[in-house]
């Protein structure tokens, strides 16, 4: 399989780091999770075992590993508890709290055990509070360890949300687990650090490809390389060329790049020119921020990262909003939206389609809005406007209706 | 009530006439692992103290190498039961790893000890949440699912088979009701899963029903093995003897070792085609091996049934009753029973009981 | 602030779990009181909630069973009407003993498939023929691959052992009952056992993803791979290798007539049991029997996409039907555990608090626990613990 190659590769490219730059005080990669040789390869083969069990869903009920991670997380998933509980959804979660404070990674471990187990996870912004360069942010690392090699952000404008632009729908893939955020730092003599981008083929070509099917199956015309390679000739050249071999399989799908800062000045002049965009993993962070920026702020789209084996659903943009935690002010639309994303996942199609209609109504015809959207509501009274509809759609449907799962699209 | 318990096994051996007439019989003697050499050591003095006429050959089972390059009992062992036809065996353990037959197994196999039997009684002196229990699990010891037939199809897959034989079912079934009837038992319920195991478990209880006709004077009764677990957990009072196919008596038995107590209280016998094996079903217990804490009831017991078995009567019943009065009297029980005492302790306050009646 | 939250009122699992944790009460939560157990916020975000209604009306099918089952499912669903449960049944009959009234096995797996959720009661199977009994049809049909029985003392029942607590969870579609046997010469018949890696790391983890969700601390494997070295060895192994995934779960193994002998003499030290088929059966019905009898052990038996409650332990009570002297605990129980699956806490945890009402009183039992009442009376008894 491409994914588990260009797992290998990294692997190895990780390893010979660590074996090779001798001016490396601290060992890089997931070996700096804090995870001996050994435990690792025991991770490896558990991960190798998982992939011939079920996933965790009996008698019609899923189990889905929740991580509420710091600031607002707790809250909203609350919530998202609650509007399930209401609305009869058959899912229950795992949840499994990461203390940041504490160095350690077990809980950390155990977070990713428990996701390959249930195959599925909704998840909060974690914090990582030390600074230690030997700590790598947990976030990533569930990223890398699950190896969940894209992140999808589908960003759509609300029509009754006030921004600069409105009508915009682009869809911003991003390759997840690797290049600027591979993790290979080090100090080769004092006072010059570098940074390791990694971009490797394997890993280029199935993001790639990934966006070219998503394009396709999504009725999509166009995909936007996002790159940088008049200047990193090779990395982003690379990058850029497996693209545009893999948009040669789609004859029906447009293929054109874009270099990273024009896109950026694009974005915000004309964003409708957009439709898929494909980009390595610092891009990435930057074009979903500027998007969500454009259509309304941070607390209304959802991420989605996928691997072969797994996903992990979490709000779009990635912060844990701490100063306005329990002030019950912050937006749950996010995770809202991260929820019906689990619940399409989850082949929940009726749930799914429901809960994004409550989403649509309470936004754009109720207009209950929270302050950073301009309101005056509360998040409670967000989530009892979402209740409410979704009480009176489940109204009219039974048990088996609930859980019926129509002919979805994957993912 | 003592004397009831077991009051006689049926001599099945062939060649029974042969020893009947010696004045003082030789036993072989296994003492076993861990706890194993003192709880024989107890019981031999308890028997030098009944005065029973009996010669103990001890043997040493240690495994050997065989000549096929598997470990199993030397053959020495085995030449001794077959000389003696009767044997006393203490807890044995089978090493782990490839390469060692289990010892019990290899036995069970030599002697042809096509069956298991375990009276288990509620015994006055030692509480537990069951009292008045008073069965007999009789159990076919060659086949069913222990038949040792097994293979991996395609990786991933075992298939294990039980067998049944009508041989071995019909002479275990015969065995059952001729042993109700010689201890004086009214009832024989046959345990079986054969709405389930239609084929299998039907064959065993054809063979039982047959069995049956032959002795119109003992009850016969079929029950599910589900209904037997639910029923004996909740009332074990209306079982009397049971018999069972290999498997479900394996489990069976050491429920109502449960009831009344545990392993270290029931005795069980072994009967075969070419002799008889009478041992104590505990483990080795190695952690309190050596140290004077070990409880010899059940190897005592054990060798009890074995003189019945000799038709010993007389001294099976003057040492049985001597050692249920200690353990009414409660002085003198080891840990295991909730007493202080040693198992060196227990042992001489048994011989002295036998000395005085 | 929590008060601040406005009229809806929130809650986490985590809250009751931390809570007991504080009181020094066990973390084990109680199937039934599972979204009902705290009572004060853990974190300030969080406060107990108004137990969810989902509005719309369940579909549940329902298989009345063999000897006293149809009586005790009239009891069943009077108590959920009483209760108000939005649910709807869809009755089959379904018997081997009287095949000419018999529903289509077909049509019956249809309605499970469709619905999700079942209420069945004991079939029996007849000993003689050589069609594959409809209890193994619907299991195999429907993939019903796991049966757990959940072992808990009741209050009021009178019993040996005090306190209980355990689940046994069975693998059902392999092993000892997979109905392969045949005669290979005559007189000598060969039964197969079936052991496959697949099913027993998919019961494992079972075993385990149900341990996590109900807060258990343990899960012990119950074998004989002493002497089934293959078979069960390849079960304990499976095990094993899952358990690796469940870090906060201990583990460990027991070998099965040991673990009858611990069921009778020290059964506290049990929480959740994975086993076989057979050794299931066994020790389902030693669960059942320490606890009260066939009659107050509820079951259920879950696919990945449905799940069919049952009584406990198997027995059809056929020399009682018609008489009105059956205990419909174990049937009333599984109406209960039926609507909290579909979401329906409410109803499913005030019909468990009505039970354990009138078993506490002591007043109206049947007479398998010691009381003189019928059917009937008992059954009414609950609906009148309902509405009070």
């Amino acid at each position: 399989m491409a994914g588990a190659v260009g797992r290998l590769n990294l692997l190895k490219l990780t390893q010979n780091h660590v074996g090779s730059l001798t001016a490396c005080a601290k060992p890089f990669g997931c070996a700096s999770l804090g995870i001996e040789p050994t435990q690792q390869r025991r991770w490896e083969s558990s991960a190798h075992l998982i992939k011939s069990l079920p996933k965790a869903k009996y008698g019609g009920r899923h189990t889905v590993t929740m991580l509420p991670g710091g600031g607002i997380g707790p809250e909203l998933m609350s919530y998202v508890r609650e509007v399930f509980r209401y609305a009869g959804v058959p899912v229950d979660f795992e949840e499994v709290p990461i203390d940041p404070s504490n160095d350690s990674n077990e809980d950390l471990e155990y977070a990713i055990t428990s996701i390959r187990r249930n195959g599925a996870a909704l998840k909060g912004n974690i914090e990582t509070r030390s600074l230690s360069p030997n700590v790598i942010s947990r976030n990533v690392a569930i990223r890398n360890e699950l190896d969940l090699f894209v992140n999808v952000l589908h960003c759509t404008s609300f029509p009754g949300i006030q921004s600069r632009h409105s009508d915009v729908d682009i869809v911003v893939v991003r390759q997840n687990t690797e290049g600027e955020y591979a993790m290979m730092e080090h100090e080769s003599v004092p006072g010059v650090v570098e940074c390791l981008k990694v971009v490797t083929r394997a890993n280029s070509d199935r993001v790639a490809r990934f966006a070219f099917d998503y394009a396709k199956r999504h009725g999509r015309k166009k995909v936007t390389t996002i790159h940088k390679a008049n200047i990193m000739k090779s990395s982003d050249g690379l990058f850029l060329a497996v693209c545009r071999e893999v948009a040669k399989d789609y004859p029906d799908i447009q293929h054109d790049d874009m270099i990273i800062d024009n896109c950026c000045m694009q974005l915000v002049s004309n964003p409708h020119q957009f439709d898929v965009m494909v980009m390595p993993n610092l891009y990435g962070s930057i074009v979903s921020n500027v998007i969500c920026g454009l259509i309304g702020g941070a607390g209304l789209l959802s991420g989605r990262n996928y691997g072969y084996e797994y996903a992990v659903f979490e709000p779009g943009t990635r912060n844990t909003g701490s100063a306005i935690a329990g002030k019950n002010i912050a937006n749950p639309i996010s995770m809202m939206n991260s929820a019906a994303d689990l619940l399409h996942h989850l082949q929940l199609e009726n749930h799914s389609v429901w809960l994004r209609e409550a989403i649509d109504k309470t936004i754009n015809v109720d207009k209950i809005h929270t302050p950073d959207l301009g309101g005056q509501a509360t998040s409670m009274d967000v989530i009892k406007n979402i209740i409410t509809f979704m009480q009176a759609k489940t109204k009219s449907s039974t048990f088996t209706e609930r859980i019926e799962f129509r002919q979805a699209s994957v993912i | 009530m003592a004397s009831g318990v077991f009051r006689r096994l049926l001599p099945i051996n062939r060649n029974y006439c042969n020893v009947r007439f010696a004045s003082t019989r030789t036993v072989t003697l296994i003492p076993g692992d861990g706890i194993g050499p003192e709880i024989s050591a107890a019981v031999q003095k308890i028997f030098s103290a009944a005065q029973v006429p009996i010669n103990w050959e001890p043997v040493d089972v240690t495994s050997v190498k065989g000549p096929d390059g598997k470990f199993g009992i030397p053959q020495a062992a085995i030449d001794s039961v077959n000389k003696n036809e009767i044997g006393l065996k203490g807890p044995l353990m089978t090493p782990i790893g490839k390469g060692h037959r289990s010892l019990n197994l290899a036995l069970r196999k030599e002697f042809n000890l096509y069956a298991n039997v375990r009276p288990c009684k509620s015994l006055d002196g030692y509480e537990t949440l069951y009292k008045d229990v008073d069965v007999v699990t009789i159990r076919e010891n060659t086949e069913g699912e222990y038949s040792g037939i097994e293979h991996e199809i395609v990786p991933g897959v075992v298939q294990s088979i039980k067998l049944i034989t009508e041989d071995a079912s019909r002479r275990v079934a015969d065995f059952a009701f001729s042993y109700a009837k010689a201890n004086g038992r009214s009832k024989v319920t046959v345990v079986h899963k054969a709405n389930i195991m239609r084929m299998s478990d039907g064959l065993f209880l054809r063979c039982c029903r047959e069995a049956s006709k032959k002795f119109p004077e003992i009850k016969m009764e079929e029950r599910y093995l589900d209904t037997v677990c639910l029923t004996m957990v909740q009332d074990p009072s209306q079982y009397d003897v049971l018999v069972m196919p290999n498997l479900y008596g394996d489990i069976l038995s050491d429920l109502c070792a449960g009831l009344v107590g545990g392993l270290g209280l029931t005795p069980s016998g072994n009967i075969g085609l070419n002799g008889a094996i009478f041992e104590s079903v505990h483990g080795t217990a190695p952690d309190i091996a050596g140290q004077d804490k070990a409880n010899p009831t059940a190897l005592l017991l054990s060798a009890v049934m074995m003189l019945r078995y000799m038709e010993l009567g007389t001294y099976a019943n003057k040492i049985e009753k001597a050692c249920f009065e200690v353990i009414r009297e409660g002085n003198k029980l080891t840990g295991d029973l909730g007493g202080k005492g040693k198992c060196s302790e227990f042992t001489d306050e048994i011989c002295k009981k036998v000395e005085s009646s | 602030m929590a008060g601040t939250m406005g009229g809806l009122k929130l809650l986490t699992n985590s809250a009751p779990k931390i809570l007991r944790a504080a009181n020094g009460l066990p973390t084990k939560s109680l199937p039934c009181v599972n979204y009902m157990a705290a009572s004060t916020p853990a974190r300030k975000y969080s406060i107990q909630a108004p137990v969810s209604k989902p509005e719309g009306r369940t579909l549940c099918t329902l298989i009345p069973g063999d000897g006293v089952g149809p009586e005790l499912m009239q009891a069943m669903q009077e108590v959920l009407e009483a209760a108000g449960a939005p649910v709807d049944f869809e009755t089959y009959f379904l018997s081997d003993i009287q095949p000419m009234l018999s529903a289509k096995v077909d049509d019956v797996v249809n309605s499970v498939a469709k619905n999700a959720v079942c209420i069945k009661g004991i079939l029996s199977s007849p000993v003689t023929g050589d069609r594959a009994s409809i209890n193994y049809q619907l299991r195999s049909k429907l993939d019903l691959f796991a049966n757990v029985v959940n072992v808990r003392t009741l209050p009021g029942i009178q019993t040996r052992h005090k306190n209980l607590d355990m689940i046994i969870i069975r693998e059902q579609t392999e092993g000892e009952f997979s109905s392969l046997e045949h005669e290979s010469v005559k007189g000598v018949v060969e039964c197969y056992k079936i052991v496959t890696a697949e099913k027993s790391k998919r019961i494992a983890k079972f075993a385990f993803d149900y341990a996590t969700k109900h807060n258990r601390k343990k899960v012990t494997a119950v074998h004989k791979a002493n002497i089934m070295k293959l078979g069960d060895g390849l079960f304990l192994k499976c095990c094993q290798e899952v358990a690796k995934l469940y870090p906060k779960i201990e583990f460990d193994s027991m070998i099965v007539d040991n673990c009858t002998m611990q069921m009778v003499s020290n059964p506290h030290q049990f929480d959740v049991l994975v086993m076989g088929n057979l050794y299931g059966s066994i020790v389902d019905n030693i669960g059942a029997g320490l606890v009260g009898g066939a009659g107050v052990v509820v079951g259920s038996s879950y696919s990945a996409n449905s799940v069919v409650y049952e009584p406990g332990s198997r027995h059809t009570f056929s020399e009682a039907a018609g008489k009105n002297v059956a205990n419909p605990t174990a049937v009333i129980l599984c109406g209960a555990k039926m609507l909290m699956h579909v979401n329906l806490q409410y109803h499913g945890s005030k019909i468990y608090k009505a039970v354990e009402k009138v078993l506490k009183s002591g007043k109206s039992l049947t007479k398998d626990l010691g009381g003189q009442s019928s059917t009937q009376e008992y059954t009414y008894a609950i609906i009148h613990a309902l509405q009070h």
